[in-house]
């Protein structure tokens, strides 16, 4: 087979080049996405049952969760394709993916507090998924603390890689334990972010919310990782070029 | 000329460390008198109801050890890095993940071994009846294993960079939470009189998973620190 | 920091290399034993890349860094028992023996913490002695003796390749070692 592609695409020239003409591609589907399903989720699903319009909030907080844990579990492959294959753009992905998989575990925290405070007055439950979510932000910030922390480039990479890798191995481990002390403390009927159970005109928005956030992390992994790779080849001849253009 | 074989090695790195660490009590007993000021520190801010301590030592206990720990595994690498005899062990050619393992090992028998057996006493202050204490030690026991082979982790990420006391804490800490989860509602259990056969088995578990794939990781980290 | 950097080695060749502070010296010894890795080029032992087998590359080699890598709590006989008892088993009075070699027989039962800087120096070289392997990489190994600390240890080099070992040294000072007249690599 032959790999040349692969090797081009790994080069930072080429992949700096490419990123520039692949975002629009990600960001206007996704701006698009996000709007759709913010106008079905927000104005045109009919308001729940038993939440009434509180939990339209779902619609934000659901898939800023899942993206939340998709964007860990892609920073740390692309972490253990650059630590493997020593090859460097993956990094680089790695860098640019963990300040918005942070964000995204942020905005999840954020909206479930939004979420809690009218269904049960507080603006913070120990809830399962909510305390989850916390431990990721702390994992995120872990990676990230580290990465600043080193100097070396190359050691920072690689440090961060493993750090990684082995929260991406504790992640199942931490989710079911927490899963595990909530049911165990609080009584089920009690605190459960639940989603209610969607019929088809509640469910739509949501998928198209989820495709939309994925698309827009996708857009913004590519602007970042521009952004990386102008920090990491800063002295390289390439670049000079390339500005000129 | 004959080699040393890898588990020679293992045995003779973990012959060293305790050697050194006889020799540095003072250093060995800081973990240790932390654990006891940490675990004072409930009752101080809490009341002194035994009663109402009672409720919380579980959790308190495996708190103050889980703290106590984290202090403790500085002493793993950090002195070797700055001599300059973890290089030599990089160089030494046997297999690096079995040094970690002996290594991590003398390390628990050094700084796990003693907060275990010390911890029915400091259990008993927290108004622990001392029917649990056979649960507790079990816990603690597993429970020290398990972070110190997290500490490891991070401590050979974290090695040489200033401040990286802290910053150890913020890596290994998240970690450790399922650990804590299960060890403290051990104890609970315990207190309370009931079998903690469940949180025990999942703990065994935790520490196998721990010794096998932290030692490469470790390895993997400390080569890493090294350039 | 390195580019373009080409060097072989054969058997009683001894190669001392040179260049100024922060000309990477210590980086080109470090990437030789393989606790750096290039980006680009390789080492290769005996026709095969270090990288292949890493730990049977070290096992060939003993290293002599800076720092001179002693416990200062072990005695000096303690720190070459328990550095090279990792390598390979020793026999007994074997220690002794490299104590005695280096000139630090007395101090047998010193901490090496007690011990000054020229003594620690040639304590770390008879760690190197005493591991018994074809290839020596010495960073700056003169660095803190005295002249009968130098000539002894030159001395020691020379035996070593006498006897159809290799070594690279890197130094400020060209090494004087008796009865062998080292290749020389200088980095810019």
């Amino acid at each position: 087979m032959n790999w040349t592609w692969f090797h081009k695409l790994a080069s930072p020239p080429h992949a700096y080049r490419i990123a520039a003409r692949l975002i629009p591609w990600f960001a206007c589907p996704a701006g698009i996405l996000i709007a759709a399903g913010l106008y079905g989720g927000l104005v045109l699903a009919p308001a729940d049952y038993q939440q009434g319009d509180g939990f339209r909030i779902v619609y934000v907080h659901a898939p800023s969760a899942w993206l939340s844990m998709q964007v860990y579990a892609t920073m740390a492959a692309a972490a253990a394709v650059g630590l493997i294959w020593r090859i460097k753009l993956a990094h680089a992905v790695a860098a640019a993916s963990a300040p918005i998989g942070a964000s995204f575990t942020f905005l999840a925290l954020v909206t479930g507090a939004v979420w809690g405070k009218p269904m049960w007055g507080t603006w913070w439950v120990w809830d399962a998924r909510l305390t989850s979510e916390l431990i990721l932000l702390f994992l995120y910030a872990g990676v990230m603390a580290l990465r600043a922390s080193i100097e070396d480039r190359d050691r920072a990479d690689r440090a961060a890689a493993v750090l990684a890798i082995v929260g991406v191995v504790n992640l199942p481990i931490i989710h079911y334990s927490v899963y595990w002390w909530n049911t165990l403390h609080q009584p089920a009927t009690l605190t459960k972010l639940g989603k209610p159970s969607m019929a088809g005109d509640m469910l739509w928005p949501l998928l198209a919310m989820l495709l939309g956030f994925t698309l827009y992390y996708a857009a913004v992994l590519l602007v970042r990782l521009r952004g990386e790779i102008l920090r990491r080849e800063r002295d390289a001849a390439w670049l000079g070029t390339e500005v000129a253009r | 000329m004959a080699a040393t074989s890898a588990f020679q090695a293992a045995c003779h790195a973990y012959r060293r460390d305790l050697v050194l660490a006889f020799r540095h009590w003072g250093q060995v007993a800081q973990p240790l008198v932390f654990f006891v000021i940490v675990a004072t520190l409930f009752p101080l801010a809490l009341g002194p109801q035994l009663g109402e301590l009672r409720e919380i030592a579980g959790g308190a206990l495996w708190v103050a050890a889980l703290l106590a720990s984290l202090l403790g595994v500085e002493l793993l690498f950090r002195a070797d890095h700055a001599d300059g005899t973890l290089e030599q062990m990089l160089l030494c050619g046997q297999p690096l993940a079995v040094l970690v393992l002996a290594k991590g090992l003398a390390h628990w028998t050094v700084c796990g071994l003693p907060l275990v057996l010390l911890s029915p006493l400091v259990a008993a202050g927290l108004g622990a009846p001392t029917a649990a204490n056979g649960t507790l030690v079990a816990s603690l026991a597993l429970g020290t294993g398990i972070l110190s082979a997290l500490g490891a982790i991070g401590s050979a990420l974290t090695l040489g960079l200033r401040r990286g006391s802290l910053l150890l804490g913020l890596l290994v800490l998240p970690l450790a939470m399922p650990a804590l989860i299960f060890g403290a509602r051990a104890v609970d259990l315990a207190v309370h009189g009931d079998s903690a056969r469940g949180p025990l088995l999942l703990l065994s578990a935790m520490l196998v998973l721990a010794m096998t794939l932290a030692p490469p990781a470790v390895a993997a980290a400390l080569r890493i620190s090294a350039e | 920091m390195l580019a373009g950097v080409s060097l072989t080695l054969a058997a009683a060749q001894c190669l001392h290399v040179l260049g100024a502070n922060g000309s990477g010296k210590t980086t080109l010894l470090r990437v030789i034993t393989g606790l750096v890795t290039p980006e680009q080029g390789r080492v290769e032992w005996n026709g095969q890349p270090t990288a292949a087998n890493r730990d049977a590359w070290h096992a060939s080699f003993s290293y002599l860094a800076h720092s001179d890598g002693l416990k200062p709590e072990l005695t000096a006989r303690e720190n070459l028992a328990f550095e090279v008892g990792l390598r390979r088993p020793l026999v007994e009075g074997e220690t002794e023996e490299a104590l005695r070699e280096v000139g630090l027989a007395a101090e047998r039962d010193q901490p090496a913490g007690f011990l000054s800087a020229g003594q620690r120096r040639r304590l770390a070289v008879a760690r190197v002695l005493l591991a018994a392997v074809p290839l020596w990489i010495l960073d700056e190994p003169f660095t803190n003796l005295d002249a009968a600390g130098t000539t002894l240890v030159a001395a020691l080099i020379g035996r070593h390749l006498d006897a159809g070992g290799a070594a690279i040294i890197a130094a400020h000072q060209p090494p004087a070692i008796p009865g062998h007249a080292p290749w020389r690599l200088e980095l810019a």
